[in-house]
C-alpha cells in the first residue's frame, strides 16, 4: 500500500456532468487547484442525454415572464416541498449562467429577432426552455468541457471513487479505482464536490445509463452525511416501450412542448381527464385551443388560448399512462400512443432530430408518419445530499454537492428543463464555495493509514471468493425487488415487503463475487456499484414507507392524497451505528415576502424586465 | 422494417468478441438468444451477465447519443448501440472488434486519449470584443450540424491517415477538423487557426476519400462541410496574396 498513487488538490469535483464541470470551473477560477474525477471519458455523462432544454427566465419569447414566475412554478410543480431559498436562488441566476455559456461558444436556437429561443415544457407558465433541438444537453456538456479543458484542472477520466475519508469530522480526502488499470488512487483534498448525479440504476426500466447507481448519495451518507427528500424519484412519462433493448430510453418532454399528443388505443385524447382541478384553468379545453396555443407558438405571436394537456407536470402524465395501461387501454408493447406525425414532416425532424433517428433506427418507427410508444421510465431522483442552498454546503465539513445528487431544489417533482438550470447555477455555487473553504481550512488533514488499507482490501475481497453471486445477480433481483414495490404507485404492504427484501438481499450481497482480473473488470466494478444501489434502495423505500400520503412524485395507493402535517417536513436518511436512520425534519419557513409570490393572484414584478 | 430482418425473436445468434489485451488476443465465441429489436450492444451485455462477467466495453447511454460504445462490427466501425442484429445474416456469427487504429486496453476498449490531447492543442472559443450578441438562426444551422458531434472517434478510426499511416503527430483526425470547422465558422468567434490548420493539424494529409463521411452516426457532412471548407480557408490564407497581406495588417476579422 506505500506505493499508491496520490494526489492532492484543494478541490475534489466528483462527477463531470454539467454541474462537476460548472463546480471545477468555478473552483479553479477562483485560484484553486481542482482535480476532476469522472467515472467514463469526459463529455460522456448523463448531461449529454438531456434533451428539451435548459430553463431560464430569460423572457425572449413570453415577455411576461420573470424569476418569480419560474420561482413560483418550480415550487407549485415540487408541491412546496422544496427549499423555497434554492428555488429563488436557482430562479433568479439561471438566465445569467445559460448566458455565459453562450459566451463559453454553445449554441442555442434563435429567435427571428436573433436570441436565444425559448420553448414551452410541462409545469412552466411560459415559454422557458433554451434548447438546441433535442440535444441540449450535448451542446451545454461540450461547451463546458472545451471551457474545463483550458481552466488548468487535472482531469482524471474513468477512476471511480468508493470512498471519502474525514478526519475530526471534516473531509481529508478519497479513494479510488482506475478503471483502465485497476490500480488505486487516493487523493488528498480538504474540499470535496459531490456532482455524481442520480440512482436510476435501482430501476430497471430507466433513461439513466451504467454510471448511475447512487455513488455520491452512498458516499457522502459512509462519511456521515445527511440525506433528504430520498422518496421521491421521478418516473418521466415517456420513455421508449419497445423493442425490448431500448425500453426505458428517454423520449424528450420536447415531443409534448413541440405538439405532440397523448391518445390511448381507443383514440381517445386522454390528459383531459388526469387534469388536477386545481389547475385545469391553466390547461386548454378543447382538441382547437390546444392547437391554436400550438400554431401562435410556432409563429411567436401572442395567443389567448392555454397550453395542451399532454404539458401538464410530469408526475401526473406518468401516473395518467401507467393509468390508462393498467385499465387495458394502452398500445400493444404496454405504453400510450403520444403522436406528432399530424405536423408537417420538416418541421418535425428540424425540431426532433434525435427523437426521429432515435425511432427510425432502434424502432422501425417513422415518427413522421406513425404514432410513438411510450411509457414511464425511471429517470431523476429529487432526493439526495442536504446542502445549504447558498453554498451547497453538505453536513460534513468541506463536503458539497450539487446537481442531481443534492436536494432541495425540486422538492417532491422536478419540472423539466428545471435540471440542466440546476447544474449550473448550484455547480457553479459549490466550486465557488469549496474553493474559498479549502482556501480558509488550509491544507486536507492527514488520512489515517489503516483507512486507506481497509479500503483496498474491501475492494479487492470479491476477487477472492470463490462461490456466491456475482454483481450483476444482485442487481437484477435488486431491479425486480425495487420495480415491483417501490414503483409508481407505492402501499405499505408492498414497501414493508421491499424492505425485508433488500436486507434479506444486502445480506446475500455481502457474499457478492467477481471473476477475471482488474483491468477494465466490469463484473468487479458493479460489485461497488451494486452496494451503493442498495444503500440508495434502502433510503428510498424507508422514506416511501414513513411518507403517508401522496405528494409529487411520490404516490400512495392507501394514502391517496396529500396530508398537510406532511407538506412541512422532509423526511432526512443519516447512518448511524444502529443502521439507517429516518427521521422527519422541519421544512424551512418561508419568508413572508417571498410567501407573497407564492400566490397565483401575485403579480410577478418580473413582468417589467 | 428495414433491413433483412433474417434473425427473429426465440432464436440465437453466434457473436465472436475479440477478447485480449495489449499483448494480443483473438475473437471468442457466444451464443446468445435474441429478441427483437436486439442491438449488439445489447448482445454483449447478455454474455457480460450470463457468460463472461469480465468482458470489457465501455458504453453509456445506448440511445446513441454518447458515442461511447465505437467497435468494429463485422469490421465496419459502428457503434454497438446502433448495430440492429436483424441487420446482419442469421446463419453467419457476427465479428466484434476494437477500433483498430486506437490501442486495445482490453477487449473491445480501446485507448483514445490521443484524441483528448489533440482537443486541449486546439485553440478554444475566442469571441470578438464589442460585437452584438444576435445572429439569425441560418447564421448558425451550418454550425450546429458540426457541434452535433458526438466524439464517438468512428471517423478518426476509419480514416487512411491514422488507420493504415498512423500519423498520429502530424494528423488531428476529421473529428478535430469539425471542431475547428464549429469555431471558425461561429458568427462570434475572432480567433484564426487556419495556420493550426496547416502547420499542426495536417489538414493538407487529407486527400477527401469522404470515409469519415460514411461511418458518421450522427450524419455530419464531415469532408463536404468542415473539411473542404476549411482547406479553402487554409488556401486563401496562405496562398493568395491580397488576403494574405490583408491579413497581416488586419487579422481574421476584417479577412472574413
Amino acid at each position: 500500500m506505500t506505493s499508491l498513487e496520490t494526489h492532492e488538490h484543494d478541490v475534489l469535483v466528483i462527477g463531470a456532468g454539467g454541474a462537476g464541470l460548472r463546480a471545477a470551473i468555478e473552483a479553479s477560477g477562483r485560484g484553486a487547484r481542482v482535480g476532476l474525477v469522472c467515472k467514463s471519458l469526459l463529455g460522456k455523462a448523463h448531461t449529454v442525454m438531456a434533451e428539451g432544454g435548459i430553463a431560464a427566465a430569460l423572457a425572449h419569447v413570453d415577455p411576461q415572464d420573470g424569476w418569480e414566475t419560474h420561482f413560483r412554478d418550480t415550487m407549485k410543480g415540487g408541491s412546496f416541498l422544496n427549499h423555497w431559498r434554492m428555488a429563488q436562488l436557482h430562479a433568479q441566476e439561471a438566465p445569467a449562467r445559460v448566458r455565459e455559456l453562450e459566451e463559453w461558444g454553445a449554441l442555442f436556437d434563435r429567435t427571428p429577432d436573433g436570441r436565444i429561443l425559448q420553448r414551452a415544457f410541462g409545469g412552466h407558465t411560459w415559454k422557458r426552455l433554451a434548447h438546441v433541438g433535442d440535444r441540449t444537453g450535448l451542446e451545454m456538456i461540450r461547451a463546458l468541457q472545451d471551457r474545463g479543458v483550458h481552466a488548468g484542472m487535472d482531469v482524471f477520466m474513468e477512476v471511480t471513487v468508493t470512498r471519502l475519508f474525514t478526519e475530526g469530522g471534516r473531509i481529508a480526502g478519497a479513494f479510488a479505482y482506475r478503471r483502465e488499470t485497476g490500480r488505486f488512487v487516493v487523493f488528498r483534498a480538504p474540499a470535496v464536490v459531490i456532482a455524481t448525479g442520480g440512482i436510476g440504476k435501482c430501476y430497471k426500466v430507466t433513461s439513466n445509463s451504467w454510471e448511475y447507481t447512487g455513488d455520491g448519495q452512498a458516499l457522502a451518507y459512509q462519511a456521515g452525511a445527511e440525506l433528504i427528500d430520498m422518496e421521491f424519484v421521478q418516473f418521466h412519462p415517456t420513455g421508449m416501450v419497445w423493442p425490448p433493448g431500448v425500453m426505458g430510453i428517454l423520449v424528450t418532454e420536447g415531443v409534448r412542448g413541440e405538439g405532440g399528443i397523448l391518445r390511448n388505443s381507443n383514440g381517445e385524447r386522454f390528459m383531459w381527464k388526469y387534469l388536477p382541478e386545481a389547475r385545469k384553468h391553466e390547461y386548454a379545453e378543447t382538441d382547437a385551443e390546444a392547437r391554436e396555443w400550438l400554431e401562435a407558438t410556432v409563429a411567436q405571436r401572442q395567443t389567448q388560448a392555454r397550453r395542451p394537456p399532454e404539458l401538464s407536470t410530469r408526475d401526473n402524465v406518468a401516473r395518467a399512462i401507467y393509468t390508462e395501461v393498467k385499465e387495458g387501454r394502452g398500445s400493444p408493447h404496454g405504453g400510450a400512443f403520444l403522436d406528432i406525425s399530424y405536423l408537417p414532416a420538416e418541421r418535425v425532424i428540424r425540431k426532433l432530430p434525435s427523437m426521429y433517428h432515435q425511432f427510425k433506427e432502434l424502432a422501425d418507427v417513422d415518427i413522421t408518419k406513425e404514432p410513438m410508444e411510450v411509457g414511464p421510465t425511471t429517470h431523476y431522483v429529487m432526493g439526495g445530499l442536504r446542502v445549504e442552498p447558498d453554498t451547497g454546503a453538505a453536513t460534513v465539513a468541506g463536503l458539497y454537492a450539487c446537481g442531481e445528487a443534492a436536494a432541495g431544489l425540486h422538492g417532491a417533482n422536478r419540472l423539466g428543463g428545471n435540471s440542466l438550470s440546476d447544474l449550473l447555477v448550484f455547480g457553479c455555487r459549490a466550486g465557488g464555495a469549496a474553493a474559498d473553504y479549502a482556501k480558509s481550512a488550509g491544507p486536507a488533514p492527514a488520512i489515517d493509514p489503516a483507512a486507506i488499507e481497509a479500503e483496498g482490501r474491501d475492494l479487492v475481497a470479491p476477487f477472492e471468493r470463490t462461490g456466491g453471486p456475482t454483481a450483476y445477480e444482485i442487481h437484477h433481483r435488486l431491479q425486480e425487488i425495487m420495480g415491483a414495490r417501490v414503483g409508481i404507485f407505492r402501499t405499505e404492504q408492498d414497501l414493508t415487503r421491499a424492505v425485508e427484501e433488500l436486507q434479506k438481499l444486502q445480506a446475500d450481497a455481502r457474499g457478492m463475487r467477481a471473476d477475471g482480473s482488474r483491468p477494465f473488470n466490469p463484473g468487479w466494478h458493479l460489485v461497488r456499484d451494486v452496494q451503493n444501489l442498495l444503500m440508495v434502495s434502502e433510503a428510498i423505500t424507508r422514506s416511501a414507507l414513513l411518507r403517508r400520503e401522496s405528494r409529487g412524485a411520490h404516490s400512495r395507493l392507501d394514502h391517496p392524497g396529500p396530508d398537510a402535517a406532511l407538506g412541512k417536513v422532509n423526511f432526512r436518511v443519516k447512518h448511524t451505528d444502529a443502521g439507517m436512520s429516518v427521521e422527519p425534519t422541519p421544512l424551512p419557513a418561508v419568508p413572508p415576502d417571498v410567501q407573497l409570490l407564492l400566490h397565483d393572484a401575485a403579480q410577478p414584478a418580473g413582468a417589467k424586465s | 422494417m428495414s433491413g433483412p430482418a433474417d434473425v427473429k425473436a426465440g432464436r440465437t445468434i453466434e457473436l465472436r468478441v475479440w477478447r485480449g489485451d495489449a499483448s494480443g488476443g483473438a475473437p471468442v465465441s457466444y451464443t446468445v438468444p435474441v429478441e427483437p429489436g436486439m442491438v449488439v450492444l445489447d448482445a454483449i451485455h447478455w454474455i457480460q451477465a450470463h457468460q463472461a462477467p469480465d468482458l470489457a466495453v465501455r458504453w453509456n447511454c445506448k440511445a446513441a447519443k454518447c458515442g461511447s460504445c465505437s467497435a468494429e462490427v463485422n469490421g465496419k466501425p459502428s457503434l454497438m448501440c446502433k448495430s440492429r442484429l436483424d441487420h446482419f445474416p442469421a446463419d453467419r456469427p457476427i465479428l466484434v472488434t476494437p477500433m483498430k487504429t486506437f490501442p486495445v486496453i482490453r477487449d473491445l476498449v480501446t485507448d483514445v486519449s490521443w484524441n483528448y490531447e489533440v482537443n486541449k492543442r486546439i485553440q478554444p472559443f475566442t469571441p470578438m470584443k464589442n460585437a452584438s450578441w444576435r445572429w439569425q438562426q441560418s447564421d448558425v444551422d451550418r454550425v450546429q450540424e458540426f457541434r452535433k458531434c458526438i466524439e464517438c472517434f468512428l471517423c478518426q478510426d476509419v480514416c487512411h491517415v491514422l488507420r493504415s499511416h498512423e500519423m498520429k503527430t502530424q494528423f488531428a483526425g476529421p473529428r478535430f477538423f469539425v471542431r475547428i470547422a464549429g469555431l471558425e465558422m461561429h458568427p462570434m468567434d475572432g480567433a484564426d487557426r487556419t495556420k493550426f490548420l496547416k502547420d499542426e493539424a495536417g489538414l493538407g494529409l487529407c486527400n477527401i476519400t469522404k470515409c469519415c463521411t460514411e461511418v458518421c452516426p450522427e450524419g455530419i457532412h464531415i469532408t463536404d462541410n468542415a473539411i473542404i471548407p476549411l482547406k479553402e480557408r487554409v488556401v486563401d490564407s496562405f496562398y493568395d496574396p491580397v488576403v494574405k497581406l490583408l491579413r497581416s495588417w488586419f487579422g481574421k476579422q476584417e479577412t472574413t
